[in-house]
């Protein structure tokens, strides 16, 4: 669905995931999943962009990006 | 969230570390963080260890989150490039390799046991107040010594970078993840 509207979203950067699973238990919506213990992957239609994950990646490797939903 | 059995195999993890100062020969409960994360990525081809039953993870965890040890800062870049985590799993994997030739010259006969426990593959601690004999081979005795020294060695390391950066740094570099993405690749195909 597209509104046009700007909102905030988690985004992988799945080359430097180290697939922990940090990020799967902070989320209060179950939006990320480890798929096939190599990369985290976000349910963009889940996320409602709070950031926790972003915060626990103990690699960093996510990022909080405005996007148009 | 809702808490499963899983979420206190920290208290397990603890457990652990402390009986290793009361009786060296529990250091070889230590085996199943070894095979349990291995057998998982071999035959599920997950991370399911590192996910969901990870005693140690949880516990840098509760420390460096619950306890607030942790100074929550960005690892640095070159930590999580794929080359120092190879790397650190090939240099891991060498003193590990070294420990068990110790072991096996104990074993044949020709080293003695050893009661102390390596610290960073450089400091000896006398640990001889954990040792009260065995009913099987010193060999076994050594190969205590040698795998606790080596929980012991990760424990402390991982416990330097969840003070540092973020809680549960150890994950970025953990031999044993970087060892299980790599087998969960094989399977799985390129990430």
């Amino acid at each position: 669905m597209n509104t046009g509207k700007k909102r905030r979203q988690a985004v992988v950067e799945k080359k430097d995931c180290v697939a922990c699973g940090c990020c799967v238990k902070v989320c209060p919506k179950e939006a990320i999943t480890v798929i096939g213990g190599l990369f985290a992957q976000v349910d963009t239609d889940r996320c409602v962009g709070c950031g926790k994950c972003a915060k626990e990646c103990p690699a960093s490797v996510i990022e909080m990006r405005e996007v148009t939903a | 969230m809702k808490k499963h059995w899983y979420d206190y195999l920290w208290i397990l993890s603890s457990l652990y570390l402390i009986l290793g100062f009361f009786n060296i020969l529990f250091a070889w409960l230590g085996l199943l963080c070894f095979f349990i994360p291995l057998i998982i990525a071999a035959v599920r081809g997950t991370k399911g260890y590192c996910n969901r039953y990870c005693g140690r993870g949880q516990l840098f965890g509760l420390l460096g989150g619950r306890f607030g040890l942790s100074r929550k800062k960005d690892i640095p870049k070159w930590m999580k490039s794929k080359g120092f985590r190879y790397g650190f799993l090939i240099f891991f994997f060498a003193m590990f390799f070294v420990m068990l030739w110790n072991t096996y010259l104990v074993f044949a006969g020709a080293g003695e046991l050893k009661q102390v426990v390596t610290l960073l593959w450089t400091f000896k601690l006398p640990w001889h107040w954990a040792y009260h004999g065995t009913l099987f081979h010193p060999g076994v005795a050594q190969f205590a010594f040698g795998f606790y020294s080596v929980m012991l060695t990760s424990t402390v390391l991982g416990l330097i970078t969840m003070v540092l950066f973020k809680p549960r740094s150890w994950c970025v570099y953990c031999p044993m993840g970087t060892m299980t993405q790599l087998i969960c690749r094989a399977r799985n195909g390129k990430a």
